[in-house]
């Protein structure tokens, strides 16, 4: 009997997933020593763990230079659009981490494990970016899912939490069950689960009809699933009432993170598994029409809100909508401009979540848009913040936010969706309404009430980076261009 | 690098955010501090864009002072900026009427008088940038700036309907700049495609389009609808009838020096885009739209004409009489001729200046008086002569008045339409009109407020204009009779770039 042979796992490409995941594992237990009311220091523990992780990819970036290394019979994969994702998720949870520090204590919800479910979130993003195996996939999907129902319900025992809580799981279990009918589908019909075994399998000769349909089935499914994670409508009903019932730094984490590895998957799984040209054409406009509806519905929907939360929940499913032009463009300029689109977002919106955050009081929402009134007199640099971050969704220059889109843009353009390009400028034309709403609140109204704003260093500092990022990467485009062009080159074809 | 070894352009462009930036370092309630600084700053810019004029060789047509850097290789953005005998007008006017109204702040500006000079400084850098930038990717970037600090200065510091004036002013405009944002898209790709280098600069770009190296991707039915798609940005900034309705309101709810720099140079930005991209880049489409835009032009001169005689509010007659105005503008760059466009040019000027100053008159009465109600008034000569004295010599330059400025442009602008093959005579005839029904609504507005006597007691106890406000009058009246009498001064050093323009117009058609 032959002895089974097990490949040694190169640990490098799973590096940075081990040193968040095992940092994760330790910070359980060393909280265990951290006394309550002390657990700030857990957080700043993670956030050394993050940056180290970060650290890491720096090193990993300039080892291997655009090459891409794969392990565990190819599951797992590290190339440059792996290690640039990594960075942002980083980064995301991060800033996450530094706006919630001080969060917490104030709403009675302070408890160390919050710092290791955003570890463990991150991990399973990380796993997004990085599988290239439908199963690693699920896998990373349902790791960061389940982290993010404990999230959502972490105000407990606010209801409006638990109820957010509840919808999401309710949802998410919906959305997960689609993308495991979707991978058996696949699986069903090519017979494999790797991502390059089924563009190979594609490749090689066409399947027969009744295959060909049920993996049309299968990859729509899959989309289908994802399409939750990111928001897409039709399948964006859950995302306001969520948003608004999570707390505030969990609504950030996942209006920022969760999008961004739900796109860092789809984009994987369609542009390996089905980039050649004419797999493109089919799911290409589909996800178009599909993008059309979503900038339209969240613009639209969120013209009518007076809760900001619910406004930047809709908001964020506008954006989804620019962010598939450069999944669909299906080109190195769409997925480069995607980079950089989600970079931009998730600052932005972090950056907007935190100034939410630095508004609200225990157990009172000061969400409702005459909360920001006279802003500008009492908290000057909080009110420029806030109002950079609506140009930046906005997509005025010169932010990163204006960047982004021009990318995406020019990549749909290029691709041949003109028409996309159009209604897009047209939404982002509708989007500046509700986004200068606030900005009018801000600088132009009297203060309806007595509202006081937080000040805190840690929150300081995470509103600093983001809106610093936001500035910088708008006004020198090219330091995060540089890197998101080479990260596009092991993807796909 | 420039004829002069150092990057004089960038100093102009750059010097208000420096200056802006710096006041950030000054506290809030310091106001000399504050005012001197500011107004430092922007004389600083004055004088260094005269020494630009000075130093403006104007023998040759091209672009001068070229300053560039390169800004996103990958993508062929670079920082690039230079002037021509066109834009480098706009960039005095810019220059010269920003310290202007600094001063006029002192008296107006109650409340956050910091952020107001930081707001107007950094406009000033953008609509310079505006005139300057020379890569598409950058003047897009300047054009869009424009709006943030506009809106805020309105909505912060205007009057009563103040919030919804800064809202239907950044959306209207931004709404029109997302169109010109496909079209530079739509170009780059466009070009890159053509010619497999990316590239935003516009005289590239040009080139490619003059050249035929475009012709493959770039047909007829393109060409025109990107020439729209500018267009349509440039016709609500400018504002064309009928896109204009943004205007009045904001015009009357800024703030005095709003007001001025929204008239003054703002609108001039939708001109100078005409000129510079649609007729540049575009000449075939130009010709075959020049009418249907002349007859728009004809209609907003007519129309904001008639308009203005039935306003009963001073700030909303100046307004009004922006939109009639700018319609000679329009009217006179798409005579597509060598008079109309540098009689376009001149006019932008002259409706700078001499609107300017009606914004500043109002202002001035308004601070005395809080009430912009002609009714309200009535033979204010008799009691402030100055005032009355300086304010009849705007109204006749606004007016068009032979010897001051306004004279000039409207008639070049008339000449230049009547000798264009697109317009011709029948569209000189209703400006025309629209000169007489200036002088109407104008001369009433003056004969109300500052003719008989004095029937409101309250009016009898004012006192005459400060020396400052006299000299802030005194300063715009100078260009004007200065350009009343001799016009030259402008026409000949605008000449070559306008033939150059014209000529490439020409060959466009003659391509044909």
């Amino acid at each position: 009997m032959p002895e089974i042979q097990i490949p040694t796992p190169d640990l490098n490409v799973v590096l940075q997933l081990l040193i968040v995941f095992g940092w994760a594992t330790l910070l359980l237990l060393i909280d265990l020593f951290i006394p309550a009311g002390q657990k700030r220091i857990t957080g700043w523990l993670a956030i050394a763990g993050l940056i180290v992780a970060a650290g890491v990819g720096g090193a990993l970036w300039s080892q291997q230079g655009g090459a891409s290394g794969s392990t565990f019979n190819d599951m797992i994969r590290l190339d440059n659009y792996a290690l640039a994702l990594n960075w942002i998720f980083l980064l995301i949870s991060i800033i996450t981490i530094l706006i919630s520090l001080e969060y917490l204590p104030r709403q009675g919800i302070e408890r160390g494990e919050y710092y290791v479910l955003i570890l463990l979130a991150t991990g399973g993003m990380m796993l997004l970016g990085q599988g290239a195996d439908l199963i690693v996939l699920f896998l990373g999907l349902e790791l960061l899912s389940i982290t993010l129902y404990v999230l959502v319900g972490f105000a407990y025992p606010r209801v409006a939490s638990e109820e957010a809580a509840m919808k999401y799981l309710l949802i998410g279990a919906f959305a997960a069950g689609f993308l495991v009918f979707g991978i058996a589908l696949i699986y069903g019909a090519t017979g494999a689960s790797n991502l390059q075994q089924i563009a190979d399998t594609l490749s090689r000769q066409p399947l027969a009809p009744e295959d060909y349909t049920v993996l049309l089935a299968g990859g729509a499914l899959v989309i289908v699933g994802f399409g939750y994670k990111i928001a897409m409508a039709p399948f964006h009903m859950w995302t306001p009432d969520v948003y608004e019932g999570a707390p505030t730094p969990v609504t950030a984490f996942m209006s920022a993170g969760a999008k961004a590895a739900g796109f860092a998957a789809l984009t994987r799984f369609l542009l390996l598994a089905f980039g050649s040209q004419q797999n493109i054409a089919t799911w290409a406009l589909a996800l178009a029409v599909l993008a059309a509806i979503t900038m339209v519905v969240g613009n639209i929907s969120a013209i009518a809100q007076t809760n900001v939360k619910r406004m930047l929940a809709y908001s964020s499913i506008g954006h989804a909508g620019y962010i598939l032009m450069g999944v669909l463009a299906a080109s190195n300029r769409g997925v480069a401009g995607l980079l950089f689109y989600l970079l931009a977002y998730s600052l932005t919106n972090l950056a907007a979540f935190a100034v939410l955050i630095a508004l609200e009081r225990q157990g009172e929402a000061a969400w409702n848009m005459s909360d920001f009134a006279g802003l500008w007199g009492r908290r000057p640099w909080l009110a420029a913040a806030m109002a950079l971050c609506m140009f930046s969704l906005a997509g005025v220059p010169p932010t990163a936010g204006f960047v982004g889109k021009f990318y995406v843009f020019t990549a749909a353009w290029q691709s041949g969706f003109q028409w996309l390009v159009l209604i897009a400028v047209i939404t982002s034309a509708l989007a500046a309404f509700f986004y200068l709403r606030i900005v009018v609140q801000m600088f132009m109204s009297e203060p309806v009430r007595e509202a006081s704003a937080v000040s805190d260093r840690s929150l300081r500092l995470g509103i600093g980076l983001a809106t610093i990022g936001i500035l910088l990467f708008g006004i020198v485009p090219t330091l995060v261009i540089t890197v998101v062009e080479q990260s596009v080159l092991a993807l796909g074809r | 690098m420039n004829q002069l070894g150092f990057p004089l352009l960038s100093i102009v462009l750059w010097l208000p955010t420096l200056g802006a930036l710096a006041l950030l370092l000054v506290p809030r309630d310091s106001l000399t501090t504050l005012r001197g600084l500011a107004l430092l700053v922007a004389l600083a810019t004055f004088a260094a864009s005269v020494f630009l004029y000075l130093s403006f060789d104007f023998a040759v047509p091209g672009f001068q002072f070229a300053d560039s850097m390169e800004w996103v290789p990958s993508w062929g953005i670079s920082y690039s900026v230079s002037i021509d005998g066109v834009s480098l007008w706009l960039v005095l006017l810019t220059t010269f009427l920003t310290p202007i109204t600094l001063i006029s702040t002192w008296d107006s500006v109650h409340k956050d008088f910091r952020t107001f000079q930081l707001l107007m400084l950094l406009l000033e850098t953008g609509m310079i940038g505006v005139f300057v930038a020379q890569d598409l990717f950058l003047f897009y970037i300047f054009w869009e700036f424009t709006l943030i600090p506009m809106a805020l200065l309105i909505g912060i510091w205007g009057s009563a309907n103040r919030v919804r004036a800064a809202v239907k002013f950044f959306l209207y405009t931004f709404a029109g700049s997302v169109f010109m944002l496909v079209g530079i898209i739509a170009l780059y790709l466009l070009n890159s495609q053509a010619t497999g280098k990316p590239t935003f600069d516009f005289q590239t770009i040009q080139q490619n389009i003059a050249g035929g190296a475009l012709a493959s991707v770039l047909d007829q039915t393109t060409a025109r609808a990107l020439f729209f798609a500018f267009f349509i940005a440039f016709a609500i900034k400018i504002p064309l009838w009928p896109f204009h309705t943004w205007l009045p309101l904001a015009h009357t709810e800024a703030p005095t020096a709003g007001s001025v720099i929204l008239a003054g140079v703002l609108l001039k930005l939708g001109g100078y885009g005409m000129i510079r991209f649609c007729l540049e880049l575009f000449p075939e489409a130009s010709h075959w739209a020049a009418p249907a835009i002349g007859i728009l032009a004809v209609i907003g001169i007519l129309y904001g004409a008639m308009v203005s005689f039935a306003q009963t509010d001073m700030k909303r007659l100046v307004a009004y009489s922006s939109v009639s105005h700018l319609g000679f503008v329009v009217l006179g760059i798409f005579a597509l001729t060598d008079q109309g466009i540098a009689g376009g040019v001149l006019q932008m000027v002259n409706h700078g200046l001499s609107t300017g100053a009606l914004f500043l008159i109002v202002g001035m009465i308004y601070e005395r008086r809080h009430t912009r109600e002609m009714a309200a008034f009535g033979g204010l000569w008799k009691v402030m002569p100055i005032y009355g004295g300086l304010t009849l010599a705007m109204v006749l330059s606004s007016v068009g008045l032979p010897g001051l400025n306004g004279f000039i442009g409207e008639f070049t602008i008339m000449q230049g339409t009547w000798l264009s093959t697109e317009l011709g005579w029948r569209f000189v005839l209703p400006s025309v009109i629209g000169v007489i029904f200036a002088a109407t609504y104008l001369l009433r507005m003056y004969r109300l407020t500052f003719m008989g006597d004095v029937t409101n007691p309250e009016n009898a106890e004012l006192k005459d204009i400060t020396p400052r406000e006299i000299g802030m009058l005194v300063a715009l009246l100078i260009p004007i009779v200065v350009i009343g009498f001799y016009p030259n001064l402008l026409f000949e050093p605008m000449q070559p770039a306008v033939q150059a323009i014209t000529q490439a117009l020409a060959t466009a058609v003659a391509g044909q």
